[in-house]
């Protein structure tokens, strides 16, 4: 009995320290809420930095929730509130990194890299499919030699 | 042809040279200093209350000289750390305005009696809208800020006497000889 009621307390301790990391938000329209829990979703907590804002709870990241909430009120569209982010705390802040000179490598190196190996791939095949037959000849050429160079030490002795 | 060959058989050691350069040279960063997006940018506009009297301190008040904006706060124990560096710098003439970041001021007046006050003038941040403003993500952090009030460099961390010498005093200085006041009178 004693045991259970151990238990008991151990999740009712577990339960409640989940809920006081959680801010509750009340919204007007359904599609606000969405629009909060996706934008936290994919905004990056600056100081935990693994972490998004919806999973932290560190001071900065409800700062920064509580200010998502209150550009999403405000009417702001998604690219204006991410835009309002990244220009205090940087790209570092989005999990989307927007294009620009600077990111070019991480939005096309993958590609470039797909379309280089791609060409090495296609220039061994075709290389590789040459090979033999220039082998081929080689050898013929190298077996005529040793046969012919056979033939002589093998004839001569008997004649 | 054999060229290519032996060119061919050195790339995984290149790469693998290349690797290592890259790694080494990252090894001994520190992933959680971010760059700020907002150097050379001005300060954000701001009015906010000082914490020792009804003076409303804004980006206007603090321009015509050169400063650091140092991010404090008692619940920060790398504030205490630095603390004397501060109070060490403001002896030497540095000209020093404090964030008071997301703090209670009783606790933060009584917090600077003890320590001793290296500030011009205290910023009283309560709800940390002008840290969101920077992009401050922890304290203590120090901007160097010009006479002009553009960003010059973010500082994230202790500042020590080392890193003063070495990275922010001649950022410092720079911004002093290029502010428009000290070009007024010279």
């Amino acid at each position: 009995m004693a045991r259970i009621s151990c238990m008991a307390f151990i999740f009712f301790m577990v339960s409640l320290s989940a809920r006081a990391s959680m801010e509750i938000y009340e919204f007007e329209k359904e599609e606000s809420k969405q629009r909060y829990q996706s934008l936290i979703a994919e905004l990056r907590c600056p100081k935990c930095q693994n972490q998004n804002l919806a999973d932290s709870s560190a001071e900065i990241a409800k700062d920064l929730k509580a200010r998502v909430y209150k550009l999403v009120n405000d009417g702001k569209s998604d690219a204006e509130i991410v835009s309002y982010l990244v220009d205090r705390y940087g790209d570092f802040v989005t999990y989307r990194p927007p294009l620009r000179p600077a990111t070019w490598l991480l939005w096309f190196g993958p590609f470039a890299l797909f379309f280089l190996v791609g060409l090495f791939l296609i220039w061994r095949t075709y290389r590789v499919n040459i090979a033999p037959e220039s082998d081929a000849e080689l050898d013929r050429e190298r077996l005529e030699k040793m046969l012919s160079r056979h033939s002589e030490k093998t004839t001569t002795p008997e004649d | 042809m054999s060229d290519n060959k032996t060119f061919l058989y050195m790339l995984p050691l290149l790469i693998f040279f290349a690797l290592a350069v890259l790694l080494y040279s990252s090894l001994e960063k520190d992933p959680r200093l971010l760059p700020s997006a907002r150097l050379g940018q001005m300060l954000p506009e701001f009015s906010l209350s000082s914490l020792y009297s009804e003076e409303i301190i804004s980006d206007q008040s603090m321009m015509g000289e050169a400063s650091l904006v140092n991010v404090w706060a008692t619940w920060c124990p790398s504030c205490r750390v630095e603390h004397p560096v501060l109070n060490q710098l403001a002896e030497e003439g540095v000209v020093i305005y404090g964030l008071n970041y997301k703090d209670d001021p009783v606790e933060a007046r009584r917090y600077l009696e003890r320590l001793g006050n290296p500030y011009k003038k205290v910023i009283q941040d309560l709800s940390g809208d002008l840290g969101l403003d920077l992009g401050v993500y922890g304290a203590p952090e120090t901007y160097i800020v010009g006479a002009d009030g553009t960003i010059v460099y973010r500082h994230v961390g202790i500042v020590t006497l080392e890193n003063w010498r070495s990275i922010l005093l001649p950022l410092y200085q720079k911004a002093q000889i290029h502010s428009p006041a000290m070009e007024a009178i010279q």
